[in-house]
């Protein structure tokens, strides 16, 4: 079984995003970079699929500015074994993305696609089910449990309402959720080794897809502040407060 | 020009998350269709009829959509689209699965988790976790979002319209994945997207054990239960108490934070909530920058306090 993993290079998830002055975007300049982090968990488990000699080949691919190939190497350091960049801009939508997906799948042939849920970056949300949907195969989000039978995928879901459970054919496409599994951090002799590996570039253009973004973002603001608190010195002084100040509690 | 709007409901009832969406369409200003896919939801229909300016209901009764699976729902929707101007559904775990699907089959860039409709060009969403928010327009001819729901008061449900429900039948190519099971969790409290009071532990309840405290709390208050990822992690609750970025959204009119630190992936999924409260015994945690009302002390002896007093 071979697996693709797309995985975006996005800020750092522990940077405090700063919106520029002129509300043409957020500050990403000096900015701590990462890969999105249901993409390591995306591959994560790919990585487990190969060692429990499930999957045979695992390629990464980015597609993204010139910087997203150390989101190549951190995936290639953690067990992936080639790599695909895209180069493209970074804030290239989800369906331009969806459709250079479908060509790699074309090119490829995986068996398997593993995606994050969501890039934390844009929160879409869309990318597994559009390119599900351009490849016609069936899908299944928000994955916490992947357990494979002969060669079908019994993947638990996490849901509003619960957890599901779907039995899916190969070719397939999977989306992470953050309990599927607990990523590991590349070891360095790790790290030296995937300097080794091949990362191939492939232009949007070769690929016949022009990366038109369909939406103009006009603004990007600050979100409202909410209006300062106060500590409250006990339990009865917060009662008393969310009763008759609140009204929040009869 | 007309919308057309993908249901949520249980087979019983609409979700309130859908009455949302419909008040978000309702800014549109054009004809809304309301589509009801499910098995034996003719309930669902006498529901519908309760709210006040939909064009008609459609409903699509067949045995093939008692499982929610995308391909199928997908397949329902693009069947239809053809004359919708808007497709909306409410970006919940059930739109945000389907919807992305019948976009990119139509060639349209999907606009998610709009909590703003500025004009029928322009729509506002949060990004990054909702620590910026983006003002968009959008030149397609059809255009396809999901609806945060939190960012729009639900219709009300009145006296039954006469509006017309037209059954539809539809052929599907069967999908190549199969409806296993589900494990639904007890429903024996509020809806946490919906409550009107929200508990939520955090890792400094320490256990699943000592959860019972924030369950008592929640009872007593006639509350739903939310957790923050460390808690639900860690197994204290099951995965759809989550309330935050990746978990769920949600803005009660009070909310009880109880030993969470407050990181912005957590608040990024309960800001918008009318009254917070925090109890942490870290007088630094961030949770208070958020927090009307902040208690800065150990949860194991303010919860029974707190009982104590609530019982006056
Ligand atoms: C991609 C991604 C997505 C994420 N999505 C979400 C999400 O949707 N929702 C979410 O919640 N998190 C999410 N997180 C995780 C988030 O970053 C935090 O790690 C998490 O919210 C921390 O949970 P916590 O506040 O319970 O735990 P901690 O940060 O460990 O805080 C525990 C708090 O409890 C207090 N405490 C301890 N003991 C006591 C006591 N006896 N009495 C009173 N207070 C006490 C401590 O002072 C501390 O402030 C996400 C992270 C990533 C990377
Ligand atoms: N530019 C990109 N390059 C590679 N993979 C991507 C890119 N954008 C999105 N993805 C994948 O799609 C998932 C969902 O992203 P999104 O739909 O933008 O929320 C991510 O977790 C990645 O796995």
């Amino acid at each position: 079984m071979k697996i693709l993993i797309p995985v975006k290079r996005v800020i750092d998830y522990n940077v405090k995003i700063r919106v520029k002055s002129d509300q043409s975007g957020v500050e990403l300049d000096n900015v701590k970079m990462a890969m999105n982090p249901f993409d390591e968990i995306a591959v994560e488990e790919a990585v487990r699929l190969k060692e429990q000699g499930k999957a045979t080949e695992l390629v990464a691919v980015t597609i993204g500015p010139a910087g997203a190939v150390e989101q190549l190497r951190t995936a290639l350091a953690l067990g992936v074994d080639r790599a695909i960049h895209v180069p493209a801009d970074a804030m290239i939508e989800p369906l331009n993305v969806a459709k250079i997906l479908a060509k790699i799948v074309e090119k490829e042939n995986p068996d398997l696609v593993l995606l994050g849920k969501q890039a934390i970056d844009d929160d879409a949300n869309q990318t597994g089910q559009m390119l599900a949907a351009l490849l016609d195969w069936p899908q299944a989000t928000f994955a916490s449990k992947i357990e494979m039978n002969g060669g079908d995928f019994s993947v638990t879901r996490e849901i509003d309402g619960g957890l599901e459970t779907l039995s899916l054919t190969l070719p397939a496409i999977i989306t992470t959720d953050l309990r599927l599994n607990t990523p590991r951090y590349a070891a360095l002799p790790n790290i030296m080794k995937a300097r080794q590996k091949p990362i191939e570039s492939i232009t949007p253009d070769s690929l016949g897809i022009a990366l038109q973004n369909r939406l103009t973002v006009i603004k990007v603001t600050e979100p409202g502040k909410r209006k300062s608190g106060i500590k409250v010195a006990d339990v009865a002084e917060l009662v008393r407060r969310l009763k008759e100040e609140a009204k929040a509690l009869s | 020009m007309s919308i057309l709007i993908l249901a949520e409901h249980d087979s019983a009832a609409l979700k309130a998350a859908t009455l949302s969406t419909i008040a978000a369409a309702k800014k549109l200003d054009l004809p809304i269709d309301l589509l009801v896919l499910g098995e034996g939801i003719d309930a669902v229909a006498t529901q519908a009829k309760n709210i006040e300016g939909l064009r008609k209901i459609i409903l699509g009764d067949n045995a093939v959509f008692k499982d929610i699976l995308a391909e199928t729902f997908s397949q329902a929707v693009l069947a239809l689209a053809g004359e919708y101007s808007f497709i909306l559904v409410p970006a919940t775990t059930f739109g945000k699965n389907i919807l992305p699907r019948v976009a990119a089959k139509l060639d349209i860039q999907q606009i998610s988790d709009v909590i703003d409709i500025e004009s029928p060009q322009r729509f506002v969403r949060p990004v990054y976790a909702g620590n910026a928010i983006q003002t968009i327009e959008t030149a397609q001819e059809k255009n396809i979002l999901t609806i945060r729901p939190t960012s729009f008061n639900a219709v009300a449900l009145g006296a039954a319209q006469d509006t017309p429900v037209e059954k539809k039948e539809f052929s599907l190519t069967p999908p190549r994945v199969r409806f296993v099971g589900i494990e639904a969790s007890k429903a024996d409290r509020p809806d946490l997207s919906s409550a009107r009071i929200v508990v939520s532990g955090g890792r400094g309840v320490g256990s699943k054990e000592n959860f019972k405290i924030i369950e008592e709390l929640a009872d007593r208050l006639g509350a739903a239960i939310g957790a923050s990822r460390a808690a639900v992690d860690a197994g204290y609750v099951p995965n759809d108490y989550q309330v935050g970025q990746t978990g769920k959204i949600i803005a009660p009119d009070l909310y009880i934070a109880i030993g969470i630190s407050g990181a912005i992936q957590h608040l990024a999924g309960m800001v918008g909530s009318k009254v917070i409260v925090a109890i942490n015994k870290d007088p630094d945690a961030p949770i208070f920058q958020v927090a009307d009302y902040g208690l800065v002390g150990d949860l194991f002896t303010i919860l029974p306090e707190l009982h104590n007093e609530l019982q006056k």
